[in-house]
C-alpha cells in the first residue's frame, strides 16, 4: 500500500481531573485511549460512536488543536505529534477542521467576509480584489446568497451558520479535513446539498475526510470505510458496505438497531442497551462494553489484549468475548 | 380493553393554540416577518413536529412562543398564543420568567447558547429548581444529581462540578435537556434537542421524552430535520417554508401521503441506508430567498423560478382531506 495521508497510531489524549481541597490532579479522563487509524488520499473515513467516546477529542488532536499524551500523528509526511504551532501554521493549508457547535467557532464579531477572507490573508494569498472574488465563489459554493458576506453570523440560522464553516474550511483547498458533524445541524435538503458538495470537492481536488457523525445513513453515503469507536478506542473497523451488512461487534449491532427509521408504525427490533453509559473517567479494566453489559465473561478480559484482528479481508474488529459471537471470537484467537 | 393511545390524543385538551402568528426583525432592509401568520394546536399528551428547511422559522416559531427573541430586533407583530388560559403575546416580562423552565421547558438549538460558560452545571440545575420550586439547597442538589442520571450522564456527581466547556457536545445537549425537563412542564419544546446525540442515546433520550410525556399527559413541539425521528416519535407534523405552513397532517399521512412538492421534495432528500453509496442526493432545486426578497405568493414557487400568476396572491390554507391541510398553490399540490 502507498503511504497513506494521515496515518495516527496507538494515539492517546488525557485530559487531567482535578478534585480534592488543593485541586489536585486526582485522575484522568482517558478520552482518546490508542486509537490507530489511517487515511488515504482521496479516501473518508467515517467515524461514529457514542456520545462522549472521544471522537471529537481524537479529530481536535489531529489537527493539533490539542496535544497528544502518547502515540504518533503523521500527516503528509510530517510528525506533527509534537510540532509546534509555528510548524504546523504552514500545515493548516493542507489541514482543515469543520466544527461540531458553530457558534463556538465562529466569531461572531467578524462579518461572514472577514471570517472567508482571513485565511486567504494569514497565508499571504491573492490581492484584495482577488480575496473579494474568492469569498463570493465560496459562498456561491455552500449556496449561500452573496449578499451574506456583509453579514454577522448572528443574523443566519444554524444550518446557513455551517454553511459559512464548510466555506472557510475549503477555502484554501485543503488535502484532508477533518469532518466533526458537519451536517448534524443541518435539514436534510440542505445536508444533500452539503454532502453532495463535499462528494463534489473529493472528486474534483481529491480530498480526503475524515467524517464524524452519529447518523449512521448519512455516514454510509459519504464514507468509504467506517471505524466504530467506544470509550476512547477503536473496536471495529470496515469498508461501510460491510460494516453494515456484516457487523460483528456487539456494539455496532446495537448501534445500528438504533437509527430511526421515516416509516411511521414500524416496528422494528431494537437492542437496547442496558446500564450506564461508561465514564471515561477511570474506565473499567477490562472491556468497556463487556463492562456495560455485565457480560458473564468480563472478569475474563480484565488485562487482557483486545486490540484489533482482520476477522475479514480489511474488516477488523476488536478480539474481546464479550462483544464477538462464539465463532468470530474463536475466528480471531486462530488469527496472528 | 385500552384505548390506543393516539386515539386518546385527539380529544384530549388544547394546551398550546397558535394563530396566525407574525414575528418580525428589524433590519437594515426594514421589519422582515421571519414568520409569516403560522397556525397550530398543541393538545396534552401529543407530540406536535415541526420540519422544513434551513432559515423557514422554526426557531424562530418557538421563540416567539417563549419570548426570547433576539432583542431588540425581533418582535411578535400580530396574532395570539394562547398557552392554558393565558395570553403569551401580551404576558409581561416577569409573567414569562415564571412561565418559562416551569410551564414550558426550552431546550434550545445550541447548547452552549442555554448554558452560562462560567457556571458549573450542578450550579445552573440547582438554580433551576431554587427558583421555581420550594426546596432547599441541599434538595435541590440531590434533585440535580437525579435528573443527570435521568439523562444517563455517567458519573453524574462528579459532573456537577464541571464547567460546560469539560464536557463533550452530546453530554452538553443532555444538560440542556435535563433543564428543560426539571421542573416538570406540561409543554416542553425541543428545538433539534438529539441532533448532538449518537443514535442509542438519542433512542434513549426520546424514549425517557415520551415517558415523561405521558407521566404528566404533556405535551411536545419537536423541531428536527430528521424525518426518522418525526416518524417515531410525533403524532402530527407541520412543515415550513419561507416562514410559513405549507403543510399540516398526522404523521402516517404526511410520509404515505405528501401533498405540497415541497414535502416531496423533502421526503426525497433524505438518504437511505440503501441508497448507493457515494452517489449524488436528489436535491430541491434553486435556494431559500432571504427575508427581504420574498413574495407575497407561493414561495416554493418563487424558488422554483416558475413565473406566473402564483407568485402574486397568497394561496388559501386548506383542508384537503380531514385532519389533512396545505397551502393550496395550483402548481404544487397536484389535483387539488
Ligand atoms: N436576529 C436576527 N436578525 C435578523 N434575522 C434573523 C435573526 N434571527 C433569525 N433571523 C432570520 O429569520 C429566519 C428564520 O430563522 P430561524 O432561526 O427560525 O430558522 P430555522 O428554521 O430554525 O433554521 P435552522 O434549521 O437552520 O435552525 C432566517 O431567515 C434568519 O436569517
Ligand atoms: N477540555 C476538556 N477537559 C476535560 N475533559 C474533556 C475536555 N474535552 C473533552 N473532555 C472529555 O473527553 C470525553 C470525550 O469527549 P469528546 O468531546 O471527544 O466526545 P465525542 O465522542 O465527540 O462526543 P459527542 O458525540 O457527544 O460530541 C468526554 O468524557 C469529555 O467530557
Ligand atoms: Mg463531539
Ligand atoms: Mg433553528
Amino acid at each position: 500500500m502507498s503511504t497513506p495521508l494521515l496515518h495516527v497510531q496507538d494515539l492517546k489524549v488525557h485530559f487531567p481531573v482535578r478534585g480534592g481541597l488543593l485541586k489536585r490532579t486526582i485522575g484522568a479522563v482517558r478520552a482518546v485511549d490508542g486509537v490507530s487509524l489511517s487515511i488515504a488520499a482521496g479516501e473518508t473515513l467515517g467515524l461514529v460512536g457514542e456520545s462522549g467516546c472521544g471522537k471529537s477529542t481524537l479529530g481536535k488532536a489531529i489537527v493539533r488543536l490539542s496535544s497528544p499524551q502518547a502515540g504518533r500523528i503523521v500527516f503528509d509526511g510530517h510528525d506533527i505529534t509534537h510540532a509546534s504551532q509555528a510548524k504546523i501554521r504552514p500545515l493548516r493549508r493542507d489541514l482543515q477542521m469543520i466544527f461540531q457547535d458553530p457558534s463556538e467557532s465562529l466569531n461572531s464579531r467578524q462579518s461572514v467576509r472577514s471570517i472567508l477572507e482571513e485565511p486567504f490573508i494569514v497565508h499571504g494569498l491573492g490581492t484584495p480584489r482577488e480575496r473579494q472574488q474568492w469569498v463570493n465563489e465560496l459562498l456561491e459554493r455552500v449556496g449561500l446568497p452573496s449578499a451574506s458576506a456583509d453579514k454577522y453570523p448572528f443574523e443566519f440560522s444554524g444550518g446557513q451558520r455551517q454553511r459559512i464553516g464548510i466555506a472557510r474550511a475549503i477555502a484554501l483547498k485543503p488535502k484532508l479535513i477533518i469532518c466533526d458533524e458537519p451536517v448534524s445541524a443541518l435539514d436534510v435538503s440542505v445536508q444533500s446539498q452539503v454532502l453532495n458538495l463535499m462528494l463534489e470537492l473529493q472528486q474534483e481536488m481529491g480530498l480526503s475526510y475524515l467524517f464524524i457523525a452519529h447518523d449512521l445513513a448519512v455516514v454510509k453515503h459519504i464514507s468509504d470505510r467506517i471505524a466504530v469507536m467506544y470509550l476512547g478506542k477503536i473496536v471495529e473497523l470496515a469498508s461501510s458496505e460491510e460494516l453494515y451488512r456484516n457487523p460483528r461487534h456487539a456494539y455496532t449491532k446495537a448501534l445500528l438497531s438504533a437509527i430511526p427509521v421515516a416509516r411511521p408504525g414500524h416496528q422494528k427490533q431494537r437492542i437496547l442497551l442496558e446500564g450506564d453509559v461508561p465514564s471515561p473517567i477511570n474506565p473499567p479494566a477490562g472491556s468497556a462494553f463487556g463492562h456495560r453489559i455485565n457480560h458473564p465473561r468480563y472478569a475474563e478480559t480484565m488485562g487482557m489484549d483486545l486490540s484489533l484482528k482482520e476477522i475479514a479481508p480489511d474488516h477488523w474488529v476488536a478480539a474481546d468475548p464479550c462483544c464477538l459471537s462464539e465463532e468470530d471470537y474463536a475466528l480471531c484467537q486462530s488469527l496472528p | 380493553m385500552r384505548i390506543e393511545s393516539t386515539k386518546e390524543v385527539r380529544v384530549s385538551e388544547t394546551l398550546l393554540k397558535v394563530d396566525r402568528l407574525i414575528t418580525a426583525f428589524d433590519t437594515d432592509a426594514g421589519l422582515l416577518r421571519a414568520v409569516d401568520e403560522v397556525s397550530f394546536e398543541v393538545r396534552r399528551g401529543q407530540t406536535l413536529g415541526i420540519v422544513g428547511e434551513s432559515g423557514c422559522g422554526k426557531s424562530v416559531t418557538a421563540m416567539s412562543i417563549v419570548k426570547l427573541l433576539p432583542q431588540p430586533s425581533g418582535r411578535i407583530l400580530d396574532g395570539s398564543i394562547r398557552f392554558k388560559d393565558r395570553d403569551l403575546v401580551h404576558a409581561s416580562g416577569a409573567e414569562m420568567r415564571k412561565i418559562r423552565g416551569n410551564e414550558i421547558g426550552v431546550i434550545f438549538q445550541e447548547p452552549m447558547t442555554a448554558l452560562n460558560p462560567s457556571h458549573t452545571i450542578g450550579k445552573q440545575l440547582c438554580e433551576c429548581f431554587l427558583l421555581h420550586k420550594p426546596m432547599s439547597r441541599k434538595e435541590a442538589w440531590q434533585a440535580s444529581v437525579e435528573m443527570l442520571q435521568l439523562v444517563r450522564i455517567p458519573a453524574p456527581e462528579q459532573r456537577m462540578h464541571d464547567y460546560p466547556h469539560q464536557l463533550s457536545g452530546g453530554m452538553r445537549q443532555r444538560i440542556v435537556i435535563a433543564l428543560a425537563m426539571a421542573c416538570r412542564p406540561d409543554l416542553i419544546i425541543a428545538d433539534e434537542p438529539t441532533t448532538a446525540l449518537d443514535v442509542t442515546v438519542q433512542a434513549q433520550i426520546l424514549e425517557l421524552i415520551k415517558e415523561q410525556q405521558q407521566a404528566l399527559n404533556s405535551a411536545m413541539i419537536l423541531i428536527t430535520h430528521d424525518l426518522g425521528v418525526i416518524a417515531e416519535t410525533c403524532d402530527e407534523v407541520v412543515v415550513m417554508y419561507g416562514g410559513r405552513v405549507v403543510e399540516k397532517a398526522p404523521v402516517e399521512e404526511i410520509f404515505r401521503a405528501p401533498r405540497h412538492a415541497y414535502t416531496k421534495g423533502l421526503l426525497a432528500s433524505m438518504p437511505h441506508l440503501d441508497t448507493p453509496p457515494k452517489t449524488m442526493l436528489p436535491v430541491i432545486p434553486g435556494m431559500v430567498e432571504s427575508l427581504q426578497n420574498f413574495v407575497r405568493g407561493c414561495r416554493f414557487c418563487q424558488r422554483l423560478q416558475r413565473q406566473g400568476t402564483s407568485t402574486l396572491e397568497r394561496p388559501a390554507f386548506v383542508e384537503i382531506s380531514p385532519h389533512h391541510w396545505v397551502e393550496a398553490c395550483p402548481l404544487c399540490v397536484d389535483s387539488l
